[in-house]
């Protein structure tokens, strides 16, 4: 067979579609500019971003909705750096994710050449691991390599830098199979002693609590998940992360604990006597001061990463492995075992009636963000994915929003990147353009990557976007009210400027409005009826509501706030 | 003592060392040494870093998760060798200067350069003696002086 002599640019396109890669975002520039060239001519479809932060989350939300990697091009210098919040977020949040740069060419390289910046450098640490391209030939095996981390294991953002110089120059095709890679083998089947340690742990316990994150989507491990809970009469807190891991009208299913949690997942988790930790990192927004989290529990921790294991929180039982094999291997060795835990479930399930969530929407009050959430939720989808920004609308959706299957919530979970909502279901709806899917973000949110409505609008990607105009950086305003005596410093936005539904008109979608009780159905009926475009729909709300219940930042979890009343006492 | 030594194999490749430091630096571990150089192992480098016993673990699983790095060991300090090599520059004048070459010579150290107002020493040994050297010298005035990171082999198989 004669071997075929292709430009680097075209090796990168040739591999992209030997992996499979149908869609990939980007924003072109000098450096990438040859890559451009040959992805003209492929069957890929190129998706325009306004911004390579919006690229980067673009590709983020192709993959957390679907469970597969994302791929992102951006060019040197700013287009690389602008990338860096997304590569980071991605990180966080542990989503495959591809990512394509070009590079001034290597003669040029540590010369502060035009759009120069040192990409790798930068990266090192937001990324699981990247590379310098230094010769065209090694295009197709560095891409699968990169895809092949970027997905096993610990998913995470892998980026492949490529100096023009290379991209341009000639090298033979060749089908590139995975090599070892001696320093990257992911543990995923557990050890069986261990898995026999934590059966004897959960046969002895009494309150035992599945504690359950990002872990279980990526290993999609919700059926096993189902069954472990199910069949031992165990109940689950599903993390912010982990939300849709397991169906919230299970009556199992307690929620989300932590920062924002509600009152029975928080507390549950407090008065545990053994927590079984799959796929979650014990994080500060979870477990607020660790030292008193948790602390009548013993603890198995599974998780893909090692390094997470004993980070926070030392487990008696560490389980290396992936949470599908983790799972599964339970259920083998708990078998036929009974385990009794009616008195639990029922302790859990008073407090979920002693302390359940509220909200107070009066009839002529202003518009409540949990109401509207309530009433979208009736009027949407099933299997409709809710993509959300960062701060107050993201907590009163992951408390309110009843989730039933994974990969259906996508949100920055770890980095708490504002502006993730938009492009994040760009991307979604690119991957799954027959789906209904709901960008919910926040005004802040909003304004920090808006400009991709038009990428929504032009690559007709007719998404459903809902921002929650308090006229205020939410969050931040309510602890100014909370910690800072109500001195509300730069936290201000206002609710009418911009006009969002102008705007929304001026990027090509439709605007609409909601300002009070009696608006809410009718505009989401007309937000729904509209297919043909993104539909953005300016919903205000009332800037004074506070996310409730709350557990001060590196407070302890046996303290939650309920209400504003309860402010008082801090 | 608390301190515990790692040796850390990688792959040979660009960047290597700065992602090891990065990895050090971004979690904030507590590093006391670190050197590095080839093995006898082609496109294989070895890595000696010498941490505290509480960060250790940490230290070990935050390693390992770069790609790069193949495999990390904790020495077993009692089958340990350690070695760790000092070039030291010293001031010295009609009146000093045979009692700091003599008592140089009789720590082990090698006189590499003696010039009129300065002598060069080099000593290798564990970080112990180095240190002992160096209080051993310091009266007649070190003009410069600079240590090789300290590397170590198990003497077991």
């Amino acid at each position: 067979m004669t071997k075929e002599k292709l430009s680097g640019a075209e090796l990168i396109v040739r591999t992209l579609e030997h992996l499979n890669v149908s869609t990939v975002f980007g924003v072109p520039g000098g450096a990438i500019l040859p890559a451009y060239d040959p992805l003209y001519d492929s069957p890929i479809r190129h998706i325009l971003a306004r911004h390579e932060q919006g690229a980067g989350h673009m590709a983020e939300g192709y993959a957390q909705a679907t469970g597969d990697v994302g791929v992102v091009i951006a060019t040197s210098g700013p287009g690389a750096t602008n990338l860096i919040t997304s590569l980071n977020n991605a990180l966080m949040d542990s989503t495959p994710l591809l990512a394509i740069t070009g590079q001034v060419a290597s003669d040029f390289i540590g010369n502060d050449a035009f759009q120069e910046a040192y990409t790798v450098g930068l990266t090192i640490s937001a990324t699981k691991h990247n590379y310098l391209i230094t010769n065209a030939e090694e295009i197709p095996q560095v891409l699968l390599e990169a895809k092949h981390i970027a997905t096993t294991g610990r998913p995470g953002p892998v980026l492949v830098d490529i100096p023009k110089d290379i991209l341009n120059e000639k090298a033979d095709w060749a089908e590139p199979k995975l090599e070892d890679l001696p320093g990257y083998k992911p543990t995923l089947e557990a050890n069986p002693k261990m898995i026999q340690q934590a059966v004897d742990l959960i046969k002895n316990a009494k309150k035992p609590i599945l504690y359950v994150g990002g872990g279980i989507i990526h290993s999609k491990a919700n059926k096993e998940l189902f069954e472990l809970s199910t069949k031992y009469n165990i109940p689950v807190v599903t993390t912010l992360m982990g939300r849709g891991a397991f169906p919230d009208g299970n009556e199992l299913c307690i929620g989300m604990p932590g920062m924002h949690g509600n009152y029975t997942a928080t507390t549950s988790i407090q008065k545990s006597d053994l927590l079984i930790a799959l796929g979650v990192r014990f994080d500060d927004r979870v477990t607020a001061n660790p030292k008193f989290f948790a602390q009548k529990a013993k603890v198995i921790h599974a998780d893909i990463d090692p390094a997470e294991i004993g980070k926070v929180r030392e487990p008696e039982v560490p389980i290396v492995g992936d949470a599908k094999s983790v799972i599964n291997g339970l259920i083998e060795k708990l078998g036929e075992a009974k385990i009794d835990t009616n008195d639990w479930l029922s302790e859990i399930k008073d407090m979920k009636e002693s302390y359940p969530l509220n909200y107070n929407q009066e009839e002529k009050g202003p518009l409540k963000v949990p109401y509207v959430l309530e009433e979208l939720q009736k009027m949407s989808e099933e299997d409709s994915v809710v993509v959300s920004g960062v701060g107050q609308h993201q907590m009163w959706i992951s408390l309110h929003w009843k989730f039933t299957s994974p990969n259906t919530w996508l949100n920055s979970g770890g980095l708490g990147t504002m502006g993730y909502a938009l492009p994040a279901a760009i991307g979604a709806k690119a991957a799954f353009p027959d789906k209904q899917i709901l960008a919910l973000d926040g005004d802040g949110c909003f304004q920090m990557t808006c400009q991709e409505l038009i990428t929504a609008s032009t690559e007709n990607i007719p998404l459903k976007i809902v921002v929650f105009n308090n006229g205020n950086h939410g969050m931040v305003r309510q602890w100014q009210k909370i910690f800072y005596n109500h001195r509300f410093s730069a936290s201000e936005l206002t609710h009418h400027t911009p006009d969002y539904v102008a705007l929304a008109e001026a990027m090509g979608a439709v605007g609409l409005r909601m300002v009070e009780k009696s608006d809410v159905k009718r505009v989401f009926e007309e937000m729904f009826k509209t297919n043909d475009r993104p539909v953005l729909v300016d919903c205000v709300v009332d800037p004074d509501d506070m996310v409730f219940p709350m557990v001060k930042a590196g407070g302890s979890n046996d303290e939650v706030i309920l209400n504003e009343d309860d402010l008082k006492n801090i | 003592m608390s301190e515990r030594i790692l040796s850390v194999l990688v792959e040979d490749k660009p960047g290597v060392l700065a992602r090891v430091a990065l990895t050090i630096s971004r979690r904030g571990f507590n590093i006391n040494s670190l050197s590095v150089g080839p093995t006898n192992i082609e496109g294989r480098s070895k890595m000696t870093i010498v941490t505290e016993l509480e960060s250790v673990e940490q230290v070990k699983k935050q390693l390992n998760k770069l790609v790069n790095v193949i495999k990390i060991v904790e020495l077993d300090p009692d089958n340990t060798i350690e070695s760790e090599v000092l070039l030291m520059k010293v001031s010295i004048n009609k009146e000093t200067q045979t009692s700091v070459i003599e008592k140089a010579n009789l720590s082990g150290a090698k006189s590499v350069d003696v010039g009129q107002d300065y002598a060069v020493f080099e000593l290798t040994g564990t970080s112990k003696e180095l240190i002992k050297f160096e209080k051993l010298l310091k009266p007649y005035g070190i003009i410069e002086m600079i240590r090789g990171g300290r590397i170590a082999i198990q003497t077991k198989l």
